[in-house]
Order: structure tokens, then sequence, then C-alpha cells
């Protein structure tokens, strides 16, 4: 058992397998504070601008949103799937599933990167100095909207990278890795997909679906 | 003493010598040397700022420095020994260090994680120093919006996104030493066997990993407002610049906690053993730790007394105020009952600790005031603000992280110094600090805001006593930088118990061996059973 630890501290593989899913639930924690944080930054001005925070939110593509928040959830289903897979041996079928679930990834940052562009077109990307131009009872408020919309789906971006990121890493390395070590990293990485998930699960209601 | 004869035991400190044996090493206590470096630059760094910001204060006109660079001088204080030495100094020094060595572990669960938190953190401190060079900035340590958003045109975002970085460093420590507590104790090391160090740094660790990411949130909302133009702060774009204080306070009143609860659990160690007597009140001082983690998160808004928050959210916040200096009195009555009736040694670390002791109560007893409405009303942004958190901050935990390293010095370098040039030192620091920050109290109740280069001919009494205390406080300071220096290299050897103290660090050779233990050791009963057997009690 010992050879199969691949920090020194730890004596054998099943107790560093739970420190490491450990270590991620901690992470999670950390980062549930900071989306916490912009969440409520969100809602505070929310509060303050009820009017302008409706009518730019009716400006997203729900199709869009709602297209993007089915590929992430089956995106969680695939890293699901690969982390049944690997506690059951089947590594190569779980590389697969672990492919699959980087691509949906990838489809969803595509997708967004589709909405961005058609928000930059429109006008509604008050930054970066772009044009920004809005038609309403209170276009300051919608504004903020849009800023604070580029902002979180930005940093959610940001999180999906890092996982996709995280995936690749484990499959670079997976044909050389002990079954323990595909199950630890496996874990870890899943739990983290699972958690960038849930994130976008809090954002597309609070974004898209402010006066529907 | 172990047997050893002939052959020198393998110590950690002899696995190679190279810059690559340091720079890439993974081994705990190597890490913590790297931070010690590190911090010890940026400590005096910092501490050079002060002696110049006391220069200029030592006459009423302003004539060393002009308004604007005087601003920068005291923000880049601020920013040097809050983020870049009080935050990481005892956990990422001792902690790293000692943590694993005091639950019988071989290494921090995540060592890997443990050297890319230094890259991490010096990559970010120094962002943050190429800003000072650059230029500096002058929104105070605390970069309060809208002046920083809006109207500094100094270097704001390059320090704010150093800060932003070293965060992430702060994080890794975090995560990294609770899974560690969890997951790698000894066999028979239960919780509440464990030693208030660990209980403090567990706590620690917990407010890093809760309290650090909104602090990250708000400096990158200050840096796209400056960069991308996103106005969540700017009111003139609907945003609210108070918001702003809600979510700096929200991280950094419980940083004060991380500040100081490190601290906490140094005096906690030392005490006992030069008493010779175990901890009064153990289960009490080990969950107040916990107490004060947890309450420290509800009360963000006694900083904002006077910032137009609710009278109401006023009341609750100042009533909350003082619920968390219940659990930090628990622990100074402890301390103090531990002394009782016990044969009390003045060894180096020991001065030191009692030095923290009577500083941290009469800074903490300054916090009540503070946290009374009405007087905060009086003495906002007085020096009699500075004055408080200088006691905590500089008379607590700098104190407490000298009595640390006087106290497992010879753990860590194998070396012995002079206890005379150490007990100097510490009353130097110790007459020297209240002589400095002492009359800043009395400034601040009769009316002298902070941040400001230059007073009223009246003030000058108690300014040029202030100033005279600094330059006693930096001796008292330096002093330990070459005794503790000669002794790593010309310093007698050091047994592995020195001071028979309990404690499973104590228990493996000076220095440790890579792996901290031959074998993994087993307790069987509490910790602190002072006095030992040896003792002849």
């Amino acid at each position: 058992m010992s050879g199969a630890v691949e920090s020194e501290a730890f004596r054998d593989a099943e107790r560093e397998r739970q420190a490491d899913a450990f270590g991620m639930w901690i992470f999670i924690g950390s980062e549930a504070m900071l989306f916490g944080a912009v969440m409520l930054v969100y809602l505070t001005a929310r509060m303050a601008h009820p009017e302008g925070f409706g009518e730019a939110s009716s400006r997203l593509s729900l199709l869009l949103g709602t297209v993007n928040t089915a590929v992430l959830i089956t995106s969680s289903l695939a890293m699901a799937l690969a982390d049944l897979l690997v506690k059951l041996g089947r590594r190569r079928a779980a590389a697969w599933a672990l492919a699959a679930t980087a691509l949906l990834g990838l489809a969803f940052l595509a997708v967004k990167g589709v909405e961005y562009a058609d928000e930059v077109r429109e006008g509604l990307a008050p930054v970066l100095g772009l044009p920004f131009a809005f038609e309403g009872a209170d276009p300051r408020g919608a504004q903020l909207f849009f800023e604070l919309y580029f902002a979180s789906t930005g940093l959610h971006a940001a999180h999906l990278i890092g996982g996709l990121a995280a995936i690749a890493t484990v499959l670079a390395t997976w044909r050389r890795s002990t079954d323990a070590a595909c199950l630890r990293r496996t874990r870890a990485v899943g739990l983290y997909w699972h958690f960038v998930d849930i994130v976008w699960v809090f954002l597309f209601p609070l974004l898209y679906l402010v006066h529907r | 003493m172990s047997e050893r004869i002939g052959a020198v035991p393998a110590t950690y400190m002899g696995e190679g010598s190279g810059p690559r044996a340091w720079l890439l090493t993974t081994d705990h206590k190597r890490v913590a040397w790297l931070y010690l470096v590190a911090l010890t630059v940026f400590f005096f760094l910092g501490g050079a700022m002060a002696v110049l910001i006391r220069v200029e204060l030592a006459t009423p006109a302003g004539d060393l420095v002009s308004d604007d660079a005087y601003d920068r001088l005291f923000s880049i204080h601020g920013i040097i020994m809050v983020w870049f030495f009080l935050v990481p100094s005892i956990p990422a020094t001792l902690g790293n260090f000692l943590l694993p060595l005091m639950i019988g572990a071989r290494d921090l669960a995540f060592p890997r994680l443990n050297l890319a938190s230094w890259y991490v953190f010096i990559f970010g401190s120094g962002f943050t120093l190429y800003s000072v060079i650059a230029g500096g900035v002058d929104t105070g340590w605390t970069f309060y919006t809208p002046f920083s958003t809006m109207f500094s045109n100094s270097y704001v975002s390059a320090a704010a996104f150093g800060v932003f970085i070293v965060g992430f460093s702060t994080i890794m420590t975090g995560i990294n030493f609770i899974v560690t507590v969890h997951k790698l104790r000894a066999p028979g090391l239960t919780w509440f066997r464990l030693p208030i160090f660990v209980w403090t740094m567990y706590a620690t660790a917990l407010v890093m990993v809760l309290a650090t990411p909104v602090l990250a949130a708000s400096l990158i909302l200050i840096v796209l407002e400056r960069v991308f133009g996103i106005g969540v702060f700017d009111p003139g774009l609907g945003g609210d610049p108070l918001l702003f204080q809600h979510l700096f306070w929200f991280y950094s009143h419980p940083a004060v906690y991380i500040m100081i609860l490190p601290g906490m659990g140094v005096v906690s160690e030392i005490l006992p053993c030069f008493s010779r007597r175990p901890l009064f009140g153990y289960t009490a001082v080990a969950l107040s730790s916990m107490a004060i983690a947890i309450f420290g998160f509800l009360v963000w808004g006694h900083h904002m007394f006077v910032s137009g928050q609710s009278a109401y959210a006023g009341l609750v916040f100042s009533f909350l105020s003082y619920c968390v200096a219940i659990p930090s009195a628990i622990k100074v009555f402890n301390w103090s009952l531990t002394l009782r009736k016990g044969e009390i040694a003045f060894e180096t670390s020991m001065l030191y600790a009692l030095g923290f002791l009577g500083l941290f109560t009469f800074g903490g007893l300054a916090g009540l005031f503070l946290a009374a409405l009405a007087v905060d009303v009086h003495v906002h942004d007085t020096y009699f603000v500075v004055a408080h958190f200088h006691y905590i901050m500089v008379g607590g935990m700098v104190t407490a992280f000298m009595a640390g390293i006087h106290f497992w010095w010879p753990k860590i370098t194998g070396r012995m110094y002079s206890e005379t040039w150490g007990r100097i030192a510490a009353i130097v620091t110790f007459l020297g600090f209240n002589l400095t920050f002492f009359p800043q109290y009395v400034l601040g109740f009769l009316g002298m805001p902070r941040r400001y280069h230059a007073y009223p001919p009246e003030f000058a009494f108690w300014h040029i006593l202030s100033s005279a205390g600094a330059v006693v406080l930096a001796l008292g300071y330096l002093m330990p930088l070459f005794s503790l220096g000669w002794s790593l290299f010309r310093g007698p050897r050091a047994p592995d118990n020195p001071w028979r103290a309990t404690g499973l660090e104590w228990k493996t050779t000076s220095p440790p061996p890579p792996h901290n233990f031959d074998e993994t050791p087993v307790v069987d009963g509490p910790p602190y059973r002072y006095p030992l057997a040896e003792d002849g009690a």
C-alpha cells in the first residue's frame, strides 16, 4: 500500500484519498465565500435598482442561457459517471467520461462567447470602454446590471477554465498513474466541477430570470 | 538527550544545502525557513517605514516628507505589516514548522501546495512592492472607496492586485492546516489532547479559508472599477461606496483574529512550561479559540459606527463586539491562573510571553472603549485607534512571535542563543513599545487625528515621547536579529528538550530529522503534564 501514496505525509492511500477530498471540500467552502460576496454585491445593487435590473435582465438571451444550463448540468452527469467508472476499475471508460465532461465544458464556454459577442454588438457591454446604450426607465441601473453580469459570469467562466485545466492535467497523467491515484484525482476534480456547476445554477436565475 | 555515538544524526538542515535544495523543497520545516527569511525582510522594511513616520512626527511641522509622501509611507507601512508580515507571521513560520511535529505527522497534508503557497506569496508581495517603487499608494491599507477607485492617482490597482494574490497563499496555508489537523494526528492524539497552539492554528486556518475570499472579491472589484470601469462602488454609476467597507471589514475584522489567535497559541505553550504548571482550564482555552474565530465574523460593523450605517445595526455590532471580548478574557484569566503557585523561570521567551499578556490585555481593554458607540464617535480615526491596534498587533502578536521564535529556536536550529542578550532585548522591547504607543492613547483622546504629517504644537510633547520610544523599540527588534543570527552559526548545540517542555516536538531530535520522527509517536494522555517527574515534584 505504501507505494501508492503521492505525498510523503501519508502512510496509506485510503487516508490520502480522504484527505484530498476533504481538502477540496474546504477549498469549495472558501470559493463559496468568494461567489457569495459577488452575489451579495449583485443583490445589493439589485435592491437599489429593481426597475433597471428587470429591464436589463430581459435583454439577455434566455434561450442561450437555458441551453448552457442544460449543457453544464449534463457535464456534471458525465463527471459523476467518470467517478463511478473509475471506482469500478473501468479506467478507459472513465477517461472517456472525463473527456466528455471537458468537451461539454468547452461547449458551455463557446455558447457563453456567442452570448458575449451578441451583447457587445447590441451595445450592452459597459466594460473596457465599449459603447453602451440602453433605452429604458433606469439606464444607470441597467448599466450596473450588465457590469455585474460580465463580472460574475466572467468569474464563473474563469473557474470553469480552471476546471478544464484540472481535467486536462488528470487525463495527461492518466495512463502512468495507479488506480488509487486516478480515483483520488477524479474525486477531487469532480467535487470542484460540481461546485462550478452549482454556482451557475445560482447565477442563472439571479441574472436571467429577474422579471419572468 | 538521545544517545548519539559517532556519526552525526541526519537532520532536515543537512539534506542538501544548495539553493535548489532549499527553493524546491517540500519539507514543511524548510518551507517555514523560506517564509521566515521573507517575513523578516518585510518586517524590517515595514519597520523602516514606521521609523520614517515617527521621525517626521518628532516635530509639529511637516518638514521631513511632503503630505503626499507621508500618505504613501503610512499606506505601505500598513500594507506590508498587515498582509506581508502579521497575517502569515506565526502560521507560515512557526505553524508550518511545528504543526506536523506537534501532532506527530511526517509533513503537512499537501507538501507541494505548501511550497506553492510561498511562491504565490513572493509573487504577490513582489507585485505590491513594484507598485511602491513605481510611485506608491496613498489610500491607507484599507483601500477605502470612493477615494481608492475614483480619486487616488497612485498605483492602487497594482497594490490591490498584489494583496489579492497573496490572499491565495493564505488560503492554501489554511486548507493545508485544516486537513493536516483532521487527517494526520498521531495515534491516541484526540482533539482534546491537542496542544493549544494546534487549536489556535486550526481556528486561524478556518478564518483564513472563509474570510480571505471576501477580501479577494472586494479587492478585485476595486481593480475592475479602476481598470474596466465597473462601477459597483461608484455612486455616480449607481453603486454604493459603503458596500466596500462592509466587504472589506467582513474580511479584515476576522483577519485581526488571524493575526492574534496564533500569538495566543504561542503563549499558551510557553506560560505552562516556565511556570511548571499545567495550563489552567485547558478545555475553556481551546474552545474560546473557536469562539473567537466564529464571533469574529459577526462584528465587522464596529469599524463603521460613524459611516452612516443604521443606528440599530450599530447597536447590534456594539453588543456583539462586547461578546467577542468574553472568550479573549477567558484566555487572559486562564493564563494568569496558570502562573499561580508556579515555579516561574524568567527565560527570554517567558519574558516575551509575560509582555504579551500585559500588552494584549491593555490593548484589548481599549478595544472595549472603542466598541462603545458614543466613545467611538469621539475617538474614531484618532491616535486612540492607532494605539489600540498597535497594542494588539505589535504588543500582542509581534511580542508573541518573538516569544515563539525564542522558545522553539533550539528545536528549529539545534542551537542555543545568549539568554542574557535575549532577556535584555525582551525588556528593551517592552519598555520601548510602551513608550511609543502609550502616548498615542493620550494623543487620540486629546483629539489628534491619525494620518496627518503635521500637527498643532500642543501635541508635540506626546509625539516626541512616542518618537523617542520608537527608537528604543527599533533597538529592541534589532538585538534578536543579531543574537539569533550569531547563535545560528556560533551558538552552542541545543539538547533535544532544553526547556523540559511537554509536547511531541520536544520528543524528536534538535533539529528534527527529515521526516520528523523515526517512528510514529503514540500519545497516551493530555498535554501540559507539568511538573515533569524529573522536576522532582
